[in-house]
């Protein structure tokens, strides 16, 4: 998370999508597709950013995975046909820094190593900001807790399949992860001291390296203590007391077994470079370095350590260790061969990640190509998901988001959202709804008012419309 | 089905029972020299619950235990009758959720109660306790604590819930994410309240949600508390086999830490207890069907209100569900309908989402017992019981069948308490918990006659009417003259200290409260808030540590006197007085 004011580029594109996020409405989609179902966009431009740009081209899409792709391909009798003249068709954006479908707040600030919190646990399906994101072409993102501590709680990816409940958001088979954080966060010298409490400790970026080193030491020796254990157990003692299981260590001992990728928060270069050396004294392994705001300066060394860069087009200056950021930073990790990518931090601008991703062929002069893969492949590389999703390749999972436009340009405004060839956005269809909506709350507000001015709280005044099933839960998706 | 089925054995499972029963309630009761040895109710309607109904019949009750039911009873020559002509008489209601018995009272505790080192941290007043770092802290976690053991003579909702024809309830501590055990205790008046409790421990409820902010002790945010909730029921299972384990051969290793936390979890683990996990929306009640199987005991869901969006998952999980009546209601000064006053026409800041529901919720009852739920109704946290009542009609007109509705009021609720074999249907050898009605329980306007709880007779005072034309009875305050306009100083202890705040309220005619709370942490408008007789509840939503809390004031007012509690979420809780120091006589209605 970011703290304190914003400050953005003059650059900052008007989006037109803000109009959409304003008041959404339910988007499941409607065509009620059959697994078997064949869905088929033609006649558009597709820019499957691993294999090039197709003129006028196809996709096919069955049981939610893209079968074919190409110039030459002919839709199968009695598919759905979206006819994509003039279009654009992309991988769905993924955001790798994301705090949106989290109930009951995203830190668990109370302590430096909250690594027993986990987001799995929290996941709000009915954010609205899921389907605001959805409306930008988001269509995976990596939900992580704060950054208020050095190791915060555990993270998860998931899909925005909006309507569904919490479970199924998670993206099946992605390996999970933990935060860390880095600076002036989780050191807390942004934060005021409540009177009369103690500040917790750390208060220096020392005291962060402290915490990390000081967590992984106690999870060797809690890993030693269940290996022990497990051996003495197999061997055929009985009677033995097991390790007290500890919430807090179990996700430690995932991140040395790699089983677990580690996202960090950072800034500064000194800091990178630190937890870089600490993590390869205990053995593991750091995925992705997020905001990264001075990887720049350390961009050879993050490519041969193999670690991910995952960063913001151009916010710079909003606390002091802000300083130092360009917004060449994207496009000189890029040149250095790090895997980079732009992320939101935010619910708004993860709506127009495209757009932000655009920005490092102005500043850092990267092609279309490789801006295109700030926002598709490159964060599926860092979340260890490229096979499935962040291109259009024939076998991967049908993630796609329509565009009027090219992604890359100001006027490009999402039309279509499709997961696993699902249709979970639909322009048209969303502003045709808001009337339907608005309907229906001005109904309720009557009822509510007669039932008030008819005596209230009696029974049997106002017949009760049948509770909905389940199923409709899909459809209150308003705030 | 699983109702019926249950009706089909009870006969041959109350003449088991009944001998122990009736041996039990009769040793332990007190003698009462100044009521008569028996009492009876003659021609009365009889609604049984475990039966059909009787039309004209009569009840004998004795020693606090119904001795005999039915059309041809023989009334002792020594029984004080009751000509029950008209009446009908019900098995007395339970209410299975509720902090009445162990309530708002003058006694201040420090802080919210048990948070800090070792959980014991009560803290003297004024002194500053440790925050929380970590689970080994136990935070505010008092699981051995034990509403059996709080109840208070002087919590005056005890009489309001008996004279609305609450005789039980499952009385829950509250302060907590682990706030002490749940006892079944009846609502009636006795020289030691300790004779109330029919059953203890009955249920092991947890709080979540809301929490203090992010950053004030551990667990802050709703992940923390997730992840404490499982962690202590990981470290009470670990404790009973390193103990069983180290029981077994102690000698050569270390032994494992005593807990005062592990000890009472891992009982109530071996007894099956019931462990209750709170969850009103969709998204925490499908939270709560994912997580709570995993803790190793037996539970139940309580709250609910959202149940009807998810009421196969509910099923599924095969789960008895304490649904909370309480319905929401449209913020005071509107809600929905907000425009109402003319001037803000069309400002209307409900969501859509809201609206539905608020329109739905009452359908919750119909739609669980369809797909063949469990259910118990719990006033949760109303401060009016009659609205209780009322609520559960709505219930009725979205659905519910009467019958079932009346069931999870009392039998069916004793059964998922466990004490089916001593409450909740009028048999004889059951615990003499009775209502007696002049009409339909459910019905707007039907007066509660008589209340007998554990056989002593209780008439309850006559309801006031509002004046034609108004709401009914106890609606607005009118009916009590009470009157909560004027500036209030509110006087609180928290774990800084003695601290005040300052309430400047409006009432309205219908008794809804507008208005502001201004204390250390700011100015806050109330969000709503209602006067219902003399019991109050109003809202203010404030930041806390950066989050957006909802604080609620509840409570009631005697005079230019009140006292409450506020609830500041995650089960925090601070006791409070009010006074309205400058109010010599009427207040003037603006």
């Amino acid at each position: 998370m970011k703290f304190g004011n914003k400050k953005k580029l003059a650059l900052s594109v008007a989006v037109a999508l803000a109009g959409i996020a304003a008041i959404a409405v339910s988007s499941w989609p409607s065509q009620a597709q059959s697994g078997a179902d064949v869905l088929v966009i033609k006649n558009a431009t597709i820019l499957t950013v691993t294999k090039g740009t197709i003129k006028n081209g196809t996709v096919v899409i069955r049981n939610g995975k893209i079968a074919e792709v190409g110039a030459n391909v002919q839709a199968p009798a009695g598919a759905t046909v979206i006819d994509g003249t003039g279009m654009f068709v992309a991988p769905g954006t993924i955001d790798c820094h994301s705090h949106i479908a989290v109930e009951g707040g995203v830190n668990e600030g109370s302590v430096s190593d909250s690594s027993m919190a986990n987001i799995l646990d929290v996941l709000n399906p009915n954010d609205i900001d899921i389907y605001r994101d959805l409306a930008g072409g988001v269509t995976a993102a990596n939900i992580l807790h704060g950054s208020a501590n050095a190791i915060g709680g555990q993270t998860i990816v998931i899909k925005l399949r909006w309507g569904l409940p919490a479970e199924r958001l998670v993206f099946e088979g992605a390996m999970p992860g933990i935060k860390f954080a880095l600076g002036e966060n989780p050191k807390r010298s942004n934060n005021p001291v409540i009177p009369g409490q103690i500040r917790r400790y750390p208060a220096t970026r020392e005291g962060v390296e402290d915490v990390i080193r000081q967590s992984f030491t106690e999870a060797v020796e809690y890993k030693k203590q269940w290996d022990e254990y497990n051996r003495r157990k197999a061997a055929g003692e009985s009677n033995l007391i097991p390790p007290r299981r500890d919430l807090r260590l179990d996700p430690l001992v995932e991140v040395l077994e790699g089983k677990r990728y580690v996202h960090s928060h950072c800034y500064r270069a000194d800091e990178i470079l630190m937890l870089l050396r600490v993590s390869k004294e205990f053995g593991f392994k750091v995925r992705t370095l997020q905001h990264v705001l001075e990887g720049y300066k350390v961009a050879k060394e993050m490519a041969e350590y193999g670690v991910g860069g995952s960063t913001f087009s151009d916010w710079w200056s909003y606390k002091l260790e802000a300083y130092d950021a360009i917004p060449y930073n994207l496009a000189l990790m890029t040149q250095k061969g790090v895997i980079a990518s732009v992320n939101s931090d935010d619910a708004e601008e993860a709506t127009h990640l495209n757009q932000e991703a655009a920005k490092t062929i102005k500043y850092g002069g990267l092609s279309h190509d490789e801006a295109m893969k700030l926002f598709t492949i490159n964060p599926a590389k860092q979340l260890g998901i490229e096979n499935r999703v962040g291109s259009i390749e024939v076998g991967k999972d049908a993630d796609l988001a329509i565009y009027n436009h090219d992604p890359l340009s100001v006027y490009a405004v999402v039309q279509k959202t499709i997961i696993d060839g699902k249709v979970y956005f639909d322009r048209q269809k969303d502003i045709a709804m808001r009337a339907e909506n608005a309907k229906e709350k001005q109904a309720l507000i009557e009822k509510e008012r007669q039932a008030s001015g008819a005596g209230r709280g009696g029974r049997g005044a106002q017949p009760q419309g049948p509770g909905r099933g389940p199923g409709s839960t899909i459809e209150d998706r308003e705030e | 089905m699983r109702a019926r089925g249950v009706r089909r054995i009870l006969p041959a499972l109350m003449a088991v029972a009944c001998a122990l029963v009736v041996w039990v309630v009769v040793a332990s009761h007190h003698a009462r020299a100044d009521e008569p040895p028996y009492f009876a109710i003659k021609n009365a309607r009889i609604v049984p619950v475990s039966g059909p109904p009787i039309a004209s019949g009569t009840i004998v009750v004795s020693h606090g235990v119904i001795q005999a039911v039915g059309a041809n009873v023989t009334v002792p020559p020594e029984a004080r009758v009751i000509d029950g002509a008209g009446m009908t008489v019900y098995p007395g209601l339970i209410d299975a959720g509720t902090d009445v018995g162990i309530g708002a009272a003058a006694a201040p505790t420090a802080g919210g109660g048990g948070r800090g080192g070792g959980g014991g941290g009560r803290g003297a007043t004024g002194a500053t306790v440790p925050l929380s770092m970590g689970p080994e802290d136990r935070p505010a976690t008092t699981p051995w604590e034990n509403a059996a053991d709080m109840l208070r003579s002087d919590d005056a909702r005890i009489e309001s819930w008996r004279s609305a024809g609450f005789t039980t309830a499952l009385v829950t501590p509250r302060n907590g994410y682990f706030p002490g055990q749940a006892a079944v205790v009846d609502l009636g008046t006795a020289e030691h309240m300790e004779n109330l409790v029919v059953k203890t421990p009955a249920a092991l409820p947890i709080n979540l949600q809301g929490g203090r902010g992010e950053y004030q002790g551990f667990p802050g945010a709703l992940m923390g508390q997730l992840s404490y909730v499982r962690q202590v029921f990981i470290d009470a299972q670990w404790y009973t086999q390193a103990m069983q384990a180290y029981e077994a051969h102690p000698q050569g290793r270390e032994r494992p830490a005593y807990d005062h936390t592990d000890v009472v979890i891992s009982h109530a683990l071996a007894n099956k207890e019931l462990v209750i996990w709170p969850a009103e929306t969709d998204t925490q009640i499908l939270r709560a069907v994912r997580m709570a199987p995993t803790l190793g005991a037996r539970w139940a869901l309580s709250g609910a209100q959202q149940g009807y969006m998810v009421p196969e998952a509910i099923a599924a999980a095969n789960v008895p569900v304490f649904i909370n009546v309480n319905w929401p209601v449209p913020a005071a000064g509107g809600g929905g309908g907000r425009g109402g006053g003319g001037g803000r026409g069309g400002e209307d800041t409900d969501t859509l989402r809201t609206l539905r529901f608020r329109d739905r919720a009452p359908s919750t009852p119909a739609l669980l017992n369809k797909v063949g739920v469990k259910i118990a109704f719990s006033s949760g946290g109303a401060a009016n019981p009659k609205d209780t009542l009322r609520n559960i009609a709505k219930s009725i007109s979205a659905g519910l069948p009467a019958d079932v509705a009346l069931r999870a009021l009392t039998l069916g609720a004793a059964e998922i308490l466990g004490v089916s074999d001593r409450l909740g249907s009028i048999e004889p050898g059951k615990i003499a918990n009775l209502v007696v009605t002049d009409g339909d329980i459910f019905a707007d306007h039907t007066n509660i006659k008589y209340v007998f709880v554990d056989g002593r007779l209780y008439i309850p005072p006559p309801v006031v009417e509002p004046p034609a034309g108004g709401g009914r009875n106890g609606r607005g305050g009118g009916d009590t003259g009470a009157d909560l306009t004027g500036t209030w100083t509110l006087s609180f202890t928290t774990e800084q200290g003695p601290d005040t705040a300052t309430a400047v309220l409006q009432m309205a005619q219908d008794g809804s409260l507008s208005g502001s709370v201004s204390s250390q942490m700011g100015t806050a408008q109330i969000t709503r808030g209602r006067l219902t007789g003399n019991s109050f509840q109003f809202s203010i939503s404030m930041q806390i540590q950066g989050a957006d809390t909802q604080v609620d004031f509840s409570g009631t007012v005697n005079g230019n006197q009140m006292t409450g509690t506020i609830n500041v979420g995650g089960g925090f809780m601070i006791d409070f007085t009010g006074k309205k120091p400058n109010a010599g006589g009427e207040e003037v209605r603006q």
